[in-house]
């Protein structure tokens, strides 16, 4: 039997399907059509059952006839399947940052959410990216590549912009500059993960954890390792096709 | 009726065309979340037909009282002493401040990071679009937080204003100074309705509010049925209204919905079925007509059983009690029953956090949602205090920070369903 799961994010859709192993994992850029972008995924393709999750999942679920998940128990029991003593999922994704506590069994115990700002996601480095005249996939290396440290106060991705543009005004390296955006950034993820009481061993997930640079500074921050799956920005809709398999869900 | 309405609020100085506009939201907004759910209790036939009409029988009703030369005494906060205005022949009404729509009139004035509560009050009055602020004699304010405090200031600049100092403490000294105020308090109403208040129309006043509390009660009493018998949405609707219909009718409806859900209870019928996951919520008011909360945890398929909140337990939960026909003693009477209010304006406030926990035991809930209007820096800050209180108690709780608008609702699901998931695997 094979299992579907999408997770239908702000900026990229995933569809994993799986039956006793991960069949097909695909990330595609979500457009102004969602549901059209998942029908095509799933096309001529056979499953028993369907679980969404992310932004779009009452939509695709009630039109394509699939249950649903909150991101955050599919990001739970996706990074559980792959690291089974995983005990923290630190997610950054388009338009939403999350830090879980799993409970030894592997339920949610606590979980963290950004509120309706972007400061901290996908969003927030792409924007800046922008400012910066490179490319959000570019933005940590360039951080890397930073000779000296300064800091940036705001995280409001307005302000922040406002911020970056009168440092660029000051003449200010792009390097340091892209390093300061990942300090903030990587400040207040710590943040919430004081907040939730995170435990060992940690998975980071979602598109952010591409960065390498931002990868770092929280294992500095935190003083812990981190784990990153081969396909970070999967978890999720693989969470949502286990849950697809085990016919066991929220709602 | 409809031109009826409208001569009537062109009397009242309202703005026609953004009143419209204003109702013109509030029409399907009621119908989605209210109207269109299947088995609802006969009894909220009444509340569907005073919110259908929100903005005219009850105003039409104040208007006539108005016309004999009685007073309308408007309110914003639980603190007023209502019973005061009732002995003296007003009629007190709770304004509503809990629309988005209000927000932009109030915003070329108001700072930016003021609670959506106050911009929606003075919008209401700076925007002509709400009726009852029309129709009142004076608005009467309160010092609970800072903010609403200063906004009273330029209120005043439109509309007739007292403001009632609360104390931030629970000490006797505070005590004092409360007793003072609603002295004076007193001296004002008298002063605006020309009648002295008499020891027998404040018991009878005393009284009859007091009947409202205990119909309340019961209704909250009933919402602790497994499983519920109501949701929390129109118990929430109920309790809104209370604030600024007739109480003597409203307490006949209370009961009159009560008898029925008493039958609800009996034959084991509910809202939802039994299993579903039971909140409670908790922190700050949710004036009328704010349901974003309610909406979005009911429709993730959970049922709310109870608010601790100024539109909750806060407005009933204490009663004033029979003293002798003392009228001094029943202005000390009614000045103690008022400073039992667990708010987080006080400091410390550790008898909320037991309301909380005793609430959530009561109420047999499965989860805690604390809610927080933005910029509410008393309830953001207490709420530190909630969830070490309630991890200790073994309660899950899940904090939503939020205002009127609906920017960040598909966020705030999000959350919501995970918590539900997590309480309720």
């Amino acid at each position: 039997m094979i299992y579907a799961g999408l997770d239908v994010g702000s900026r990229t859709i995933k569809m994993v399907t799986f039956d006793s192993v991960v069949r097909e994992a695909k990330v595609v850029a979500a457009g102004v059509n969602p549901l059209q972008l998942c029908r095509e995924l799933l096309e001529n393709k056979e499953y028993s059952r369907l679980v969404v999750t992310g932004y779009g999942r009452h939509l695709v679920a009630s039109a394509l006839g699939g249950d649903i998940v909150s991101e955050i128990k599919a990001f739970a029991i996706g990074a559980r399947y792959l690291f089974p003593e995983c005990r923290s999922v630190i997610d950054i994704g388009g338009q939403d940052c999350k830090v879980i506590l799993l409970t030894e069994e592997g339920g949610v115990g606590k979980f963290e959410m950004n509120d309706r700002c972007a400061a901290g996601t996908g969003r927030f480095l792409e924007i800046m990216a922008g400012t910066l005249e490179t490319s959000v996939a570019d933005i940590g290396d360039l951080a890397l590549s930073a000779s000296r440290t300064i800091s940036i106060n705001s995280l409001c991705t307005v302000f922040a912009e406002s911020e970056v543009i009168s440092l660029i005004a000051r003449g200010e390296e792009p390097g340091a500059i892209a390093l300061a955006i990942h300090e903030a950034i990587a400040t207040r993820i710590r943040t919430m993960v004081l907040r939730v009481g995170i435990k060992e061993k940690i998975v980071f997930a979602g598109g952010g954890s591409y960065n390498r640079c931002l990868a770092r500074l929280l294992e500095q921050k935190l003083g812990k390792q981190l784990i990153i799956p081969e396909s970070p920005q999967t978890v999720g809709a693989l969470g949502a096709a286990l849950l697809a398999g085990e016919c066991k869900t929220g709602n | 009726m409809a031109d009826e309405n409208v001569e009537m609020w062109e009397k009242l100085g309202i703005d026609i065309e953004k009143h419209n506009a204003l109702l013109n939201r509030l029409g399907p907004a009621y119908q989605e979340i209210f109207l269109s759910r299947e088995n609802r209790p006969e009894g909220m036939g009444f509340y569907d037909f005073v919110v259908g009409d929100i903005h005219g029988i009850r105003v039409k009703e104040l208007r006539a009282h108005a016309a004999k030369g009685g007073k309308v005494v408007a309110t914003y906060c639980v603190f007023v002493p209502e019973e005061i205005v009732w002995a003296a022949g007003g009629i007190p009404v709770g304004l509503c401040a809990g629309a988005q729509f209000s927000i932009p009139m109030a915003e070329p004035i108001l700072s930016r990071n003021t609670c959506a509560l106050i911009k929606s009050s003075l919008g209401f009055k700076l925007g002509l679009v709400c009726p009852y602020v029309q129709a009142s004699h004076l608005i009467v304010g309160e010092t609970t937080c800072d903010g609403k405090k200063k906004m009273f200031e330029i209120l005043n600049e439109y509309h007739p204003v007292y403001v009632m100092e609360v104390p931030n403490k629970k000490s006797e000294r505070s005590q004092e100074l409360w007793l003072g105020e609603v002295r004076a308090f007193k001296d004002v109403i008298e002063d605006l309705t020309g009648n002295k208040i008499t020891a027998d129309s404040l018991a009878e006043a005393i009284d009859s509010v007091n009947a409202r509390r205990r119909a309340l009660q019961r209704l909250y009493n009933l919402r602790k049925a497994s499983p519920a018998p109501i949701s929390g949405r129109d118990a929430l609707l109920v309790t809104q209204v209370s604030f600024y219909d007739d109480v003597k009718r409203n307490t006949q409806m209370i009961n009159a919905l009560c008898d029925e859900l008493d039958e609800r209870v009996a034959s084991g019928q509910g809202i939802a079925p039994e299993g579903t996951a039971r909140i409670l919520v908790s922190g700050c008011p949710q004036a009328i007509p704010n349901w974003k909360l309610h909406q979005v945890i009911e429709s993730a398929g959970a049922v709310v059983v109870g608010e601790e909140t100024c539109t909750g337990t806060r407005f009933f939960s204490e009663l004033v009690p029979s003293v002798d026909s003392n009228l001094d003693k029943q202005i000390e009477a009614v000045a103690n029953r008022y400073m039992n209010i667990h708010c987080a304006c006080f400091t410390p406030n550790e008898e909320r956090l037991d309301d909380i926990v005793r609430l959530a035991r009561e109420c047999k809930v499965d989860g805690i949602i604390h809610y927080n209007l933005q910029f509410c820096h008393t309830y953001a800050t207490e709420a530190a205090q909630v969830e070490k209180r309630l991890e200790k108690e073994g309660l899950p709780l899940l904090r939503i920070e939020t205002d009127y608008s609906d920017e960040d609702t598909g966020q705030i699901k999000n959350r919501v369903e995970a918590f539900l998931e997590m309480v309720k695997p």
